[in-house]
């Protein structure tokens, strides 16, 4: 039996997760549902004034996208360690950290990426200042690239555990809030007419780190969860 | 110096050895936070501006310095765990999380009593107290990661992953203060240059915060002695321990 090279099978990896993810596609509707939801419960809760809401836009838009983000971080490894794929694919010679890299990044395809697309949408229901409306769009590109980094780390440490749906926010979420910190200042700046670029640069610094070594920390939680 | 290291690894020794130390270690703190604390409260002068609301610095401070300094014991016991598999570092960073966790508290509901006195507010969310907040969820974070787990061996794997993932985050808060324009007062205390305290306020806050890693250091070799017994209860040395102490 010929083996894939690594390239290829990482490639057939983030196919088979976007394949899966689009043979149900009311799995990618439902975190932009749960977003749309969150969004509409803040001006009934806050008032709609128009000026309160463009005032807390930033950060509720932001919070909601870290939220939907993390109620969607739970399932990444969960139907793969159910079926046993997962113990496959830790005793495949191909480098964990670069499948866990494909799982990762067909999660961010499905749920962060597609956030910041619709993001504008909501800003504009949400009275944002059309000046923040790029920094949003990129902060939250970024951003949620970071948390879905981020949450593969709880997600991986939670998969073999009956009630893993509450402890992962509790475990990720602290680490959540410097991207949070950073992603809404970086629409508030740039609402208030100063660049938004540094923000966006500590960001994209978040990111790097996260790409180096995140992976690293889910694949040492996924075989600690096969493991156990 | 291996030999050293490899018995570190060994309960029994580990066991003998943490006893004499606290034997010493547990009179010497409570001696060290005896003095600490009425040289602090009675015997410094009133700061110049804030009075006698300044002297919960002697509390205050050496908690959080601690708190922050259990958090690297706890992740360092944890790579140790990851890299050697060395069972006493499991129990160790086990036995870190409670004690920090408190520690933060302590630091945290000092700094609100203090805080409503000189600042006008009992909270404010601020760099340094916010990052503090999040030092705490680190703690609770893993203590609820070790509970949910059933097999303790794989809870302990799990704990020291997350607790070297969560270290990214404690320069952040070391570092808080002089990095965001923050209502909290920068160190005060530095290593390099002179320091913003007076001498006579200074020398029992080092006091304190000595005696506060002694404090540290007694509740970790407590904690972790029963936890090794617990461990370790099936063993032979765990037995004749018993019946030494029944005899």
């Amino acid at each position: 039996m010929n083996t894939p090279g690594t390239a290829l099978f990482c490639a057939r990896l983030l196919r088979r997760q976007l394949v899966l993810a689009a043979r149900r596609p009311v799995d990618i509707g439902n975190p932009l549902l749960f977003f749309a939801m969150v969004v509409a419960l803040f001006p009934l809760g806050l008032g709609p004034a128009p000026d309160t809401l463009a005032d807390f836009a930033p950060g509720i838009l932001w919070i909601v996208a870290l939220l939907s983000n993390l109620l969607t971080s739970d399932g990444v490894f969960r139907s793969d360690f159910d079926d046993g794929s997962l113990e496959q694919l830790l005793l495949s010679p191909q480098p964990l950290y670069l499948s866990v890299l494909a799982y990762v990044c067909a999660h961010w395809l499905v749920t962060g990426l597609l956030l910041a697309l619709v993001s504008p949408v909501f800003a504009l229901m949400l009275n944002l200042p059309a000046t923040g409306i790029v920094a949003l769009f990129f902060s939250l590109l970024l951003g949620t690239a970071v948390l879905s980094l981020v949450g593969g780390i709880g997600a991986a440490l939670t998969v073999g555990l009956r009630r893993g749906g509450m402890l992962i926010s509790l475990l990720i979420l602290p680490l959540y809030m410097p991207v949070l910190i950073f992603g809404s200042a970086a629409v508030k700046a740039a609402v208030s007419g100063s660049p938004a670029a540094p923000y966006l640069a500590i960001l994209g610094a978040m990111l790097s780190l996260a790409v180096a070594l995140a992976p690293i920390a889910t694949a040492a939680g996924l075989r600690i969860s096969v493991d156990a | 110096m291996w030999t050293f290291f490899h018995k570190l690894g060994s309960p029994p020794w580990l066991y003998g050895i943490s006893g004499t130390i606290l034997r010493y270690l547990v009179p010497l703190t409570l001696i060290g936070l005896a003095v600490g604390v009425t040289w602090g409260l009675l015997f410094t002068a009133p700061d110049f501006r804030q009075g006698n609301s300044y002297r919960i610095i002697y509390i205050h401070v050496p908690a959080a310095v601690v708190a922050l300094a259990g958090y690297y014991v706890m992740a360092t016991a944890g790579a140790v765990s990851l890299i050697w598999k060395m069972k006493m570092a499991d129990i160790a960073m086990k036995a870190c999380a409670p004690i920090g966790a408190a520690l933060t508290f302590v630091a945290l509901v000092t700094g609100a009593v203090w805080g409503k006195p000189t600042w006008g507010t009992w909270w404010v969310w601020d760099a340094r107290i916010t990052s503090m907040l999040i030092l705490l969820f680190l703690y609770l974070g893993v203590i609820a990661l070790y509970e949910a787990y059933d097999n303790k061996e794989a809870a302990a794997k799990a704990c020291a992953v997350l607790s070297l993932v969560g270290t990214v985050n404690i320069p952040i808060i070391y570092k808080s203060v002089d990095w965001w324009y923050s209502l909290h007062q920068p160190a005060s205390i530095k290593f390099t240059g002179e320091s913003t305290i007076h001498a006579s306020m200074l020398y029992p806050l080092l006091l304190m915060i000595i005696s506060f890693y002694a404090l540290f250091t007694c509740a970790l070799l407590m904690n972790m002695r029963g936890e090794m017994l617990a461990r370790e209860r099936r063993t032979k040395w765990v037995r004749k321990l018993a019946e030494d102490k029944a005899r």
